[in-house]
């Protein structure tokens, strides 16, 4: 079953024929309309002109989120602002965000990607889709949310926490597709279990996760706990947001939709293209999207891309389960944490140099983040109260900049542990 | 009037204390007075000994935070209401305190308590009004 026939399952050659027409189309259009494209194509002695195949695309300079950042906020937008109809944001690498925009167009193509991954799921519009993904400027509530609706099913848009309210819609509604980072849906499992929850009784199929790694032994537990097919989605909010790759029932990796995406693996060292089937950084190039265009984005995610037929019948190529980052970047609850977001508040904080570590660990299947400040001689006090407000403010200003809550710990100085002069920003003790 | 107070910053770690005592022990440095405050996850160790620079030095060349902050030693009777008395002074002259620790030795008649009020010129004029005698650093330092 396609949501989309045509597209989905077309054959190899003529999808990379399209994949040229629009990518010379994307090109030209950001060579027009976005200075910062127009720049480096000029630097690089390239013109819309020269790419003449999709071998060229090599030929192109890469797009990081450093470059999101310098072009803050709209700076790379290829349309005015009057055609965007929605912005979304996630985070930035300090306490800016990443903020990326879309067309009228866009949000049609986002919500279409979606149905397909809903009807990778198995969905149709008699399906009940509890929307468990944080709507805002997160881009998974209202992502997810648009597609089930083009796909006709009905939206439960409770978006994210309060999981004895998502239990009881779960029960009473009659909850067929589950959307949600995976560890919340196993916390909601076993929370569900305490409170006497059959998930075996309850009619539900399906769960669409993602926006965190996971892993087959996460899924094995799922589909136990829920009783439901546990698939993974990809995307990233610069891409689009969720939908950018998803998983079939035959579970060999996500399908990414190359009628709209070109996938690369590339060397994250090099920068050099690696063949099929070899392990490196994730670069997507769009080729249809009109307000916020990338040419050959850096995701920093780690995986492979799988081009041999799938036995569902869809023709586009597949990446793997996401390995790792080719950054530090970390991800908390489902939410994007950048280390050198923490060291942005310290600074305002007054420390010219900061010591802290993050320490990320997994209990009861949620995340819990404890941000471990030394203590410097410029903030201590004899008063207790006085560390207590400063532990305080701390907390909060590292909760607005990152968006979840962390907690702060003021250790004692070098208790952090230094490697050859630098320090150790991370300790991730999850078990995934 | 002053008398200096080391305050050292722990985490409620095993140890941590000891290790404080024996820094100032190796450097014959001796303890006057200590008392710790603590949370879930730290403690300050506030200390009055006979040679605050030398044990501000060697903590901070041990890797300590401290600081230095200006308390000061108020005799108190020692007998029922003695305490008391000296508060209600304070608390006539709408001075805070912020926290208080009595020493380990005492003099004969009286016991000594360390006082950390925010104005600290204040309290000493209100309590030497009354007649409280406040003793002196060096006095402090050599009991």
């Amino acid at each position: 079953m396609y949501w989309n026939q045509k597209y989905e399952t077309m054959p190899r050659e003529e999808l990379r024929a399209l994949q040229l027409e629009r990518l010379q189309l994307t090109v030209e259009r950001v060579y027009r309309n976005v200075p910062f494209y127009r720049q480096r194509f000029t630097e690089m002695g390239i013109k819309p002109s020269s790419i003449r195949s999709l071998e060229d695309l090599r030929r192109l300079p890469f797009t990081t989120k450093q470059d999101l950042r310098d072009n803050y906020p709209f700076g790379l937008f290829a349309v005015p602002l009057s055609e965007v109809v929605r912005i979304h944001a996630s985070s930035g690498t300090t306490g800016k965000p990443t903020v990326v925009g879309y067309t009228q167009n866009d949000i049609r193509t986002w919500a279409e990607l979606i149905a397909r991954c809903l009807v990778c799921a198995g969905a149709t519009k008699f399906d009940v889709v509890q929307n468990a993904y944080g709507y805002g400027l997160f881009t998974g509530g209202l992502g997810l949310h648009f597609g089930a609706e083009l796909l006709g099913a009905t939206v439960v848009p409770v978006s994210g926490g309060n999981t004895q309210r998502q239990l009881m819609l779960m029960q009473d509604f009659g909850t067929t597709i589950l959307c949600c980072t995976p560890s919340y849906a196993l916390y909601m499992a076993e929370e569900g279990q305490k409170m006497g929850i059959d998930f075996k009784k309850l009619p539900l199929k399906a769960g669409i996760f993602g926006a965190e790694p996971w892993s087959e032994r996460m899924r094995a537990q799922l589909e136990e706990k829920l009783d439901l097919m546990a698939l993974d989605i990809y995307g990233l909010s610069e891409i689009m947001g969720p939908g950018v790759a998803m998983e079939c029932r035959y579970k060999q990796g996500m399908h990414i939709f190359e009628d709209h995406f070109i996938p690369e693996i590339i060397d994250p060292d090099t920068g050099e293209v690696l063949p099929p089937g070899e392990e490196g950084e994730l670069v997507i190039t769009t080729i249809t999207k009109e307000a916020f265009p990338l040419i050959r984005y850096r995701t920093r995610d780690v995986t492979r891309l799988v081009v041999d037929p799938c036995p569902c019948g869809r023709t586009h190529a597949r990446i793997t389960r996401i390995t790792g980052r080719t950054d530090d970047m970390l991800i908390i609850r489902g939410v994007n944490v950048f280390p050198s977001q923490v060291e942005s508040v310290l600074l305002e904080f007054g420390e010219t140099e900061p010591h802290y570590l993050l320490v990320v660990d997994r209990k009861a299947n949620l995340d819990h983040l404890e941000i471990w400040v030394e203590v410097a001689e410029h903030m201590f006090s004899d008063k207790v109260r006085q560390l207590e407000d400063l532990e305080g403010r701390l907390r909060e200003r590292i909760q607005s900049v990152l968006g979840i809550s962390a907690k702060v710990k003021l250790v004692e100085p070098n208790t952090i542990p230094r490697f050859e002069g630098k320090a150790k920003r991370v300790v991730d003790r999850r078990e995934i | 009037m002053r008398v200096k107070q080391i305050s050292v910053f722990l985490e409620n770690k095993s140890g941590r204390l000891a290790q404080v005592t024996r820094v100032l022990g190796e450097n014959g440095i001796n303890i006057r007075a200590l008392a710790i405050a603590d949370t879930t996850d730290f403690g300050i160790l506030r200390l009055i000994v006979n040679d605050p620079e030398l044990a501000y030095r060697v903590l901070k060349e041990a890797g300590f935070t401290v600081s230095v902050t200006d308390v000061i030693a108020v005799e108190v009777a020692d007998e029922p209401g003695g305490l008391a008395r000296v508060l209600a002074v304070l608390a006539e002259a709408n001075i805070n305190i912020e926290y208080l620790y009595a020493f380990v030795q005492r003099t004969a008649s009286a016991a000594l308590v360390v006082f950390r009020v925010e104005q600290l010129d204040e309290a000493v004029g209100a309590l030497q009004a009354k007649g409280v005698r406040i003793l002196a650093g060096e006095e402090v330092y050599t009991l």
